[in-house]
C-alpha cells in the first residue's frame, strides 16, 4: 500500500521534496478529477522549464525589486525586544510589499508563468481578500482578465478588499455554496478551471492544491527566507536561533522556513486557535485535525468522523482554512518544525502591543506569530535571535479589531 | 468471499443489454437525499422504473466536480444525517431484494480515506456494491484504493474526459474495469451539453482503444438525449436531471413531499423510453 513512506524517517535533507509525484512523505500528491490532470501535468512541465530559464528568474527579480519593492527590510524590533526582556526580535517586513502582504510574491511568479504558457484568463480564490487583491494587481499590471472567487460570508466581512479588487479591474464572484468561505471559494475556482481548460490559469494563493502548486508557491515565497539569510548575516554575522511565522495554508511560513530547513535552528509555525482547541471554533489543522484529501492534496484537515470537512474559525480571515499545505504536514510528522496555536484573544493582545510598541499595525495573521513570540522570547537569552515574519499589514483588519474591542467606528 | 465468479453482475448487465440490442440507462442519485427513507424508497424502485444500472452518490461536503444540483443533493443528505455507514447499509437493504441491478458507488476520496480504504473495500464487497467511481483519484494515485478494490473484485470505473489526450489514454484505461465513463464536456455536472456529433467522434475514437462498454454522462437530461447517446454508446448516465426532480418534490422546509418517489420514477421511465 505504500502509505507509511514518511513514518518519521529523518531524511538527508528537508529541502529535497517533493518527489516526482508531488509527494512530501505521504502528503501532497495530485488528487484531482481527470479533466484537470492533463492541465496539472502541463503546468508542472512549464514550471520546470521556467525554473531552468534564467530569463524567467530575471523577470521575477526585476518586478520583485521595482514593482513589489523587494527586498523588504529586516527590522530589529527594539521596543518589543526590551519589553519582553529576552531574545532579540527581528521582523521580516513583508507587510511593506506593494499590496501590503507577502501574497504578491506568489502572484507575480504565477502570472509570469501564465504569460509564458500563453494563458489569457486568470482565476483565483480568496478568503480575506489579500490574495485576491494581489492577483487582481498583477492582472492589472499585465492586462489580463481576472475572476476572483470569494465566499459570500467573506465578502460581507472584507468589503474594503472586495472594492479594491474591483478597482483593479477584477470581477469578484460571490460563492454561496457550502458556508461561503475560503474552502468553498477554492471549490468554485476549481469548477471554473474544469470548465475553462483551454485559456485559463488558476493562481492558487497558498502552498496547497495539487502538485506542483505546493512546491511552486513555496519557491516563489522563498524569496522571503533567502533575503532573511543575507540580511541577518549582515546584521548579526550569524543565522538566527529561531524562526516564527503564522500559518493558515502556510505560504508565508514555507517561504521563510524553506531556505533554513537544513540549518541548526528552531522553527515554529503558529496556527489559529480561534476560541481554543477545546472548542469546535478554530483553524488549527495540524494540532486539531487528521490527515485527509481535499483540494488536490493529502494533508491534515479539520473533518468529522465521516470525512466531511468542518468549517474553520479564526478572527483572522486569512487563517480561516480547514487545511494546511502538505509540506507543513510532512514537516510536522518529521518533527522538523514545531507547530503551536494561538487563540483569537491572544492574537488581539499582540496586535495592540505591536501597534503601540513598534508603531506598526500588523495584520491579524502575523499577530498570531507575535503572540507566540511574546510567550517564548522572555525565557530566551538576550543574545538569542528570533526572526518573525511580519507577513501583512493590518489596515484591512481595523474594522474586525474595532468590533472585537467593542469600539463603534 | 462474495467475489464475482464468472461474469460479474456488471458484466452480465452489459451482456444482457447487448442481447436485447439496446443501450442502458444509468441513473444517479445521492444516498440519503433528501432523507434516508425517501432515498431508499426511490433507490428500491429505480430498476422497475427503467434504470439498468444505478450510481449511488456518497455525499461529500466539498464536491468539486459537481454543479449546483448535485452539490445541493449532498448538502441535503448530510443535513439529514447521511454517512458512509448509512450509504453502505442502504446498498445492503437494496441488495436483499435485488440481486441483478449493478450498483456503482460514486464520490470523492476523503470520506473513504477517513473510513479506511481497506475497510471500505471489504464492506462494499460485503453489501453487494459492484464498482466505484472516485472522481479525485486519477491513475497517478492508484496505489491505495484502486489496486485493493480490483484485487477484491470491485470494478474500478474511470472517467475519460475531452482533455484526456491519446498519450494519456492508455494510462487511464489500464486499471479501468466494468465500463468506461466518458465525460462528454470539460466542465462540472449539470451545466452544459455536448453536441451528439462531438460525442460520436469521441466514442468511436475510444472504441479503438478499449473493448470495455462505454457510458456517457454530463449534460444528459431528456429522453431524446438518452436515445441519441444510447445510439452512440453502450449507456447514458442521467444525474443532475433526476436530482433536480427530487429537489422539485420538496416542500418549503425541504422535506420530501408524498409523491417524490412517484414523480422521480416517472421521470426515469420517460428517460428509459429513450433506450428502447
Amino acid at each position: 500500500m505504500g502509505t507509511d513512506k514518511s513514518a518519521a524517517a529523518s531524511p538527508d535533507s528537508y529541502r529535497s521534496g517533493p518527489d516526482q509525484h508531488g509527494h512530501f512523505g505521504i502528503f501532497g500528491g495530485r488528487f484531482v478529477a481527470e479533466t484537470l490532470m492533463p492541465l496539472i501535468l502541463e503546468l508542472e512541465a512549464a514550471y520546470n522549464d521556467a525554473n531552468h530559464d534564467s530569463s524567467f528568474q530575471a523577470d521575477f527579480d526585476y518586478y520583485a525589486a521595482h514593482y513589489i519593492g523587494r527586498p523588504s527590510p529586516l527590522y530589529l524590533a527594539h521596543s518589543l525586544t526590551n519589553q519582553f526582556g529576552g531574545a532579540k526580535i527581528y521582523f521580516k517586513r513583508d507587510e511593506l510589499n506593494h499590496t501590503g502582504a507577502h501574497k504578491i510574491n506568489n502572484t507575480l511568479g504565477q502570472i509570469l508563468l501564465a504569460r509564458r504558457m500563453g494563458k489569457t484568463r486568470i482565476i483565483a480564490e480568496t478568503g480575506a481578500g489579500q490574495h485576491g487583491v494581489a492577483a487582481a494587481t498583477v492582472c492589472a499590471l499585465f492586462d489580463l482578465p481576472c475572476v476572483i472567487y470569494m465566499g459570500k460570508t467573506d465578502i460581507e466581512r472584507q468589503s474594503p478588499n472586495v472594492f479594491r479588487m474591483k478597482l483593479l479591474g477584477a470581477e469578484v464572484i460571490p460563492v454561496e455554496s457550502g458556508t461561503g468561505t475560503l474552502k468553498d471559494a477554492m471549490n468554485e475556482a476549481l469548477r471554473d478551471w474544469v470548465a475553462n481548460v483551454e485559456d485559463t490559469f488558476y493562481i492558487i494563493g497558498t502552498v496547497a492544491g495539487p502538485h506542483p502548486y505546493p512546491a511552486m508557491v513555496r519557491d516563489f515565497q522563498s524569496v522571503i527566507g533567502r533575503e532573511v539569510r543575507e540580511q541577518i548575516l549582515k546584521a548579526e554575522g550569524r543565522l538566527p536561533d529561531m524562526l516564527v511565522a503564522c500559518i493558515g495554508g502556510g505560504s508565508n511560513a514555507m517561504g521563510l522556513f524553506h531556505p533554513f530547513l537544513d540549518e541548526d535552528l528552531r522553527i515554529i509555525g503558529v496556527e489559529a486557535g480561534g476560541l481554543g482547541l477545546d472548542t469546535d471554533k478554530h483553524a488549527a489543522s495540524l494540532t486539531g485535525g487528521v490527515p485527509g484529501v481535499l483540494h488536490g492534496n493529502r494533508t491534515y484537515l479539520l473533518q468529522d468522523e465521516d470525512g466531511q470537512i468542518i468549517d474553520a474559525h479564526s478572527i483572522s480571515a486569512g487563517l480561516d482554512y480547514p487545511g494546511i499545505g502538505p509540506e507543513h504536514s510532512w514537516l510536522h510528522e518529521s518533527n522538523r518544525v514545531e507547530y503551536v496555536s494561538v487563540t483569537d484573544a491572544e492574537a488581539l493582545d499582540a496586535f495592540q502591543l505591536c501597534c503601540q510598541g513598534e508603531g506598526i499595525i500588523p495584520a491579524l495573521e502575523p499577530s498570531h506569530a507575535l503572540a507566540h513570540v511574546a510567550k517564548i522570547a522572555p525565557d530566551m537569552a538576550p543574545e538569542d535571535i528570533i526572526v518573525m515574519n511580519m507577513c501583512g499589514r493590518g489596515d484591512k483588519d481595523v474594522f474586525t479589531v474595532a468590533a472585537a474591542l467593542g469600539v463603534a467606528l | 468471499m462474495s467475489q464475482a465468479g464468472g461474469n460479474s453482475r456488471l458484466e452480465q448487465c452489459f451482456m444482457d443489454l447487448s442481447v436485447a440490442g439496446r443501450g442502458g440507462l444509468v441513473t444517479f442519485i445521492t444516498a440519503g437525499d433528501p432523507d434516508p427513507d425517501s432515498s431508499f424508497e426511490l433507490l428500491r424502485r429505480l430498476p422497475a422504473a427503467g434504470a439498468d444500472l444505478i450510481e449511488l452518490g456518497m455525499p461529500f461536503s466539498d464536491p468539486m466536480a459537481d454543479g449546483p444540483a448535485i452539490q445541493s443533493a449532498s448538502q441535503r443528505a448530510l443535513s439529514a444525517g447521511a454517512s458512509m455507514v448509512r450509504t453502505l447499509d442502504m446498498v445492503a437493504r437494496f441488495r436483499a431484494d435485488d440481486k441483478k441491478t449493478p450498483i456503482i458507488l460514486m464520490g470523492y476520496y476523503n470520506p473513504i480515506h477517513r473510513y479506511g480504504p481497506a475497510r471500505f473495500v471489504n464492506d462494499a464487497m460485503q453489501v453487494g456494491v459492484d464498482g466505484v467511481i472516485i472522481v479525485d483519484l486519477p491513475p497517478e494515485e492508484d496505489e491505495e484504493l484502486c489496486h485493493p478494490a480490483l484485487t477484491a473484485g470491485l470494478h474500478w470505473i474511470r472517467l475519460v474526459t475531452p482533455t484526456t489526450g491519446d498519450a494519456r489514454l492508455p494510462l487511464v484505461l489500464k486499471n479501468t474495469s466494468g465500463f468506461v465513463y466518458y465525460v462528454s464536456i470539460a466542465g462540472i455536472t449539470g451545466t452544459r451539453s455536448a453536441a451528439a456529433s462531438t460525442i460520436d467522434k469521441a466514442i468511436k475514437h475510444l472504441r479503438r482503444h478499449t473493448d470495455l462498454p462505454l457510458a456517457v454522462g454530463f449534460g444528459i437530461n431528456t429522453p431524446e438525449q438518452v436515445a441519441e447517446i444510447t445510439g452512440i454508446a453502450d449507456a447514458a448516465v442521467v444525474g443532475s436531471a433526476l436530482v433536480t426532480e427530487i429537489a422539485a418534490n420538496l416542500d418549503t422546509k425541504g422535506k420530501a413531499m408524498p409523491r417524490l418517489a412517484d414523480n422521480a420514477c416517472a421521470l426515469v421511465s420517460r428517460l428509459a423510453e429513450g433506450t428502447r
